[in-house]
């Protein structure tokens, strides 16, 4: 802080002409955004869970990327509460046991006031326990139906991306209605597949709709055509999600094994391609094919203010590759999670007055009180539902074509196409 | 699918697995053999091929085969440089005492891993293919360049057989093989030998990365496979029998990728681990080891 000493002598009128003074330009700077002296101007503290290595490197390195830039928007912004904003990056290897020990980590020995931006769901569901022993939020960007299902506790939250449920809830009647009703579906073989699993077959069957074989994929897995062979010949719709390093390959493999001859419809979640360049050699065969997306990676034609604000904030040129670097492919359906929530974490530490580390029940019930987030520069991917009891989030969702070695929206769903009763209500929990 | 077209699919998807496994391993064999050292850091050779062919790729301008041919020359080449350089200066100092070595080549691996990480960074990065065939068949197709793997790991194979049994340099590895003292008795550089070989072992490895590449992505994380499974079929091959690595990696690729097709791969899994349990326990020399003298 500057200090300047006046040489003059301090008299009454002197003292009192400064009080005044002082007096109006404390209520001027009330008005402005920045930094304004509250109760502490200590930055407030963010950890931030990060898949720097291991499997979810290409998520992490673009969760990364998307939180720093909004941390500058944030910040140039005023901050939260009027004190600027710090982001505490700590890898985690994308591995549970070592996600429990960083959120440890960021919250007792970094002090920070909630921890943020985990993504894999394994991850989650080994760091979320002891998020809750240490009663620290934890806001999670995982699209998992752990949250909804009642699974976890008061203290992790998930606002800033849908469901699995509620995404393939959405789409099923576009599916069905569109590409066909015998659905065979490839998938991962732990908790993020089998939200796909669960979900997609019940979504599918409700719309009279068939899954006729489920492809469960180790985790670990390398090589995919020895799968494929499983795949029903009187298949119509293949429905396929993958995630980790070997994506690329999976997808060239379904390209090698249906080659020319015929195939089915293809319906498969942007995972499967996050982070690839899907006009890479050996995926010709994607044209045509149908891709889930939580917020297109190609800037569409009809893109509002908000979205291309974003695009250009964390550095995404219009083809969904990284401005400085065409082959650095973004993860762009996921990414904009990380971006909202650290929105979502402001708007409820401003209603909940947060100061220190004792308002964290606070903050939590602010979140909870939270129901319609409009779309914004703080909300680019869209409009949002938010329920307090499930502490999870509800959004659009995109189904995109391959053409032309881009992405286009064919089709949107509502908000109100992905909601479902609720499984839990946390805020009947004690903290 | 039919249950032929469904076998060839499986003896295919086997058939490169043993390609790719019976380089590896062989490796493995061989440094093991001639060395007594179980190099724990097999894997992640392996690994150094495949990241080092995608720089390779990437530096060489040109068609993709052009980059790809100078991967698979350059990579064996700079991993086997790594090696022997490792032997020298690690290996060697510590009297190649079996022990010692474990510990040695597992405080490799973390260092190759780490290394990898720190310069190539964390991502899955694909390589082209030199050609995109593709092979179809009236019930599926098939890559092309996976039976190129094929037909490549046989000629590496078959030029590893003839480099150990027709020239000098292979008489002297197994003169070393044989008996270290009586070769250093007959004016035998071991220490050159064992560089050699070290060497060899790991550019086998890189081989085998470079032709696998296209088919997956280099990763860091990309050798615990490769390690695992290698360490399965020299176990049942008879550690430092190269005949028993090749009919183990057939084997155990064959087997691996008919079981996964028709059953499960977790399944194929249990069955090579209990396959390598017996094999310990019955004949623990492996299928065509010779029992210590």
């Amino acid at each position: 802080m500057t200090v300047i000493w006046h040489a003059a002598k301090a008299n009454r009128r002197s003292v009192i002409k400064g009080l005044i003074a002082g007096g109006s330009t404390l209520a001027a700077t009330a008005s402005l955004p920045r930094y304004i002296q509250a109760q502490t101007s200590e930055p407030i503290r963010l950890g931030f869970q990060l898949h720097r290595t291991g499997i979810g490197a290409a998520y992490g390195r673009w969760y990364e990327r998307t939180a720093t830039a909004a941390l500058q928007v944030l910040n140039d912004s005023g901050g939260i509460n009027g004190r600027p904003v710090e982001i505490l990056f700590e890898d985690d290897g994308t591995d549970p046991k070592r996600g429990a020990e960083v959120v440890e980590k960021l919250a007792v020995q970094q002090n920070c006031d909630v921890v943020f931006g985990t993504l894999f769901s394994h991850v989650v569901m080994g760091s979320a326990p002891r998020a809750g022993e240490l009663k620290v939020p934890y806001l999670v960007c995982s699209e998992g139906h752990h949250v909804a299902s009642g699974a976890l506790d008061r203290w992790t939250l998930q606002p800033g991306i849908t469901d699995v449920k509620s995404q393939v809830q959405s789409m099923a009647p576009w599916v069905t209605q569109n590409l066909g009703r015998k659905v065979t579906m490839v998938f991962p073989d732990y908790a993020f597949g089998h939200d796909h699993r669960d979900y997609f077959t019940a979504a599918v069957t409700a719309q009279g709709g068939e899954v006729i074989e489920h492809v469960a994929i180790p985790p670990t897995e390398t090589s995919f055509t020895r799968y494929l062979p499983r795949i029903p010949n009187d298949t119509e719709v293949l429905y396929h999600v993958m995630v980790g390093p070997a994506v690329l390959t999976f997808v060239k493999e379904l390209g090698e094994f249906y080659g020319s001859g015929s195939r089915p419809e293809i319906f498969g979640f942007i995972d499967s391609l996050e982070a690839v360049d899907i006009t890479a050699p050996g995926l010709e065969f994607l044209d045509g094919t149908h891709f889930w997306e939580g917020h297109p990676r190609f800037l569409q034609q009809d893109a509002s203010d908000y979205e291309t604000y974003y695009r250009a904030a964390v550095g995404v040129d219009e083809n969904g590759a990284s401005a400085a670097d065409p082959r650095d492919v973004t993860t762009y359906a996921h990414m904009f999670s990380v971006w909202e929530t650290l929105f979502s974490i402001r708007d409820a530490m401003e209603a909940a007055n947060y100061r220190t580390p004792a308002d964290r029940p606070a903050f939590v019930e602010a979140m909870e009180s939270v129901t319609e987030i409009p779309a914004s520069i703080e909300h680019p991917q869209g409009a949002k539902l938010f329920n307090g009891k499930t502490h999870q989030v509800f959004g659009i969702q995109n189904i995109s074509v391959v053409a032309d070695g881009r992405m286009n929206v064919v089709h949107t769903t509502s908000i109100d196409d992905g909601l479902y009763e609720d499984e839990v209500d946390y805020t009947t929990l004690p903290f | 699918m039919d249950f032929g077209p469904f076998l060839l699919l499986a003896s295919l998807e086997g058939l490169v697995m043993a390609a790719v496994l019976a380089l590896t391993a062989v490796g493995l064999s061989l440094v093991f053999g001639v060395m007594r050292v179980v190099n724990v850091a097999h894997g992640e050779f392996f690994m150094l091929g495949a990241i080092s062919a995608w720089f390779v790729v990437d530096l060489v301008p040109g068609p993709a085969a052009l980059g790809f041919a100078a991967a698979l020359i350059i990579s064996p080449l700079l991993v086997g440089a790594i090696a022997a350089i490792a032997d020298m200066t690690i290996l060697k100092r510590l009297h190649y005492e079996p022990e010692a070595t474990i510990v040695a080549t597992i405080g490799l691996l973390y260092i190759f891993q780490q290394l990898a990480l720190t310069f190539y960074g964390a991502d899955a990065r694909p390589v082209e293919a030199p050609f995109s065939l593709r092979i179809q068949f009236p019930w599926f197709g098939y890559s092309g360049y996976k039976l190129a793997v094929i037909a490549a790991s046989v000629v590496v194979l078959v030029g590893v057989w003839a480099f150990l049994t027709k020239t000098r340099a292979g008489l002297v590895m197994r003169a070393t093989q044989l008996d270290r003292e009586t070769a250093q008795a007959f004016g035998i550089n071991v220490d050159r030998v064992f560089a050699g070989v070290f060497a060899l072992g790991a550019a086998l490895a890189a081989t085998a990365a470079v032709l696998v590449v296209p088919i997956q992505q280099a990763h860091y994380l990309m050798g615990g496979d490769p390690l695992l499974l290698s360490f399965i079929v020299v176990i049942i091959g008879g550690l430092g029998s190269l005949r028993g690595t090749v009919v183990a990696a057939l084997l155990i690729g064959l087997s691996d990728g008919i079981i996964s097709v028709f059953f499960s791969p977790t399944l194929a899994k249990i069955i090579a681990t209990l396959l390598v349990a017996m094999v310990l326990v019955f004949r623990p020399q492996g299928l065509f080891g010779r029992r210590p003298a």
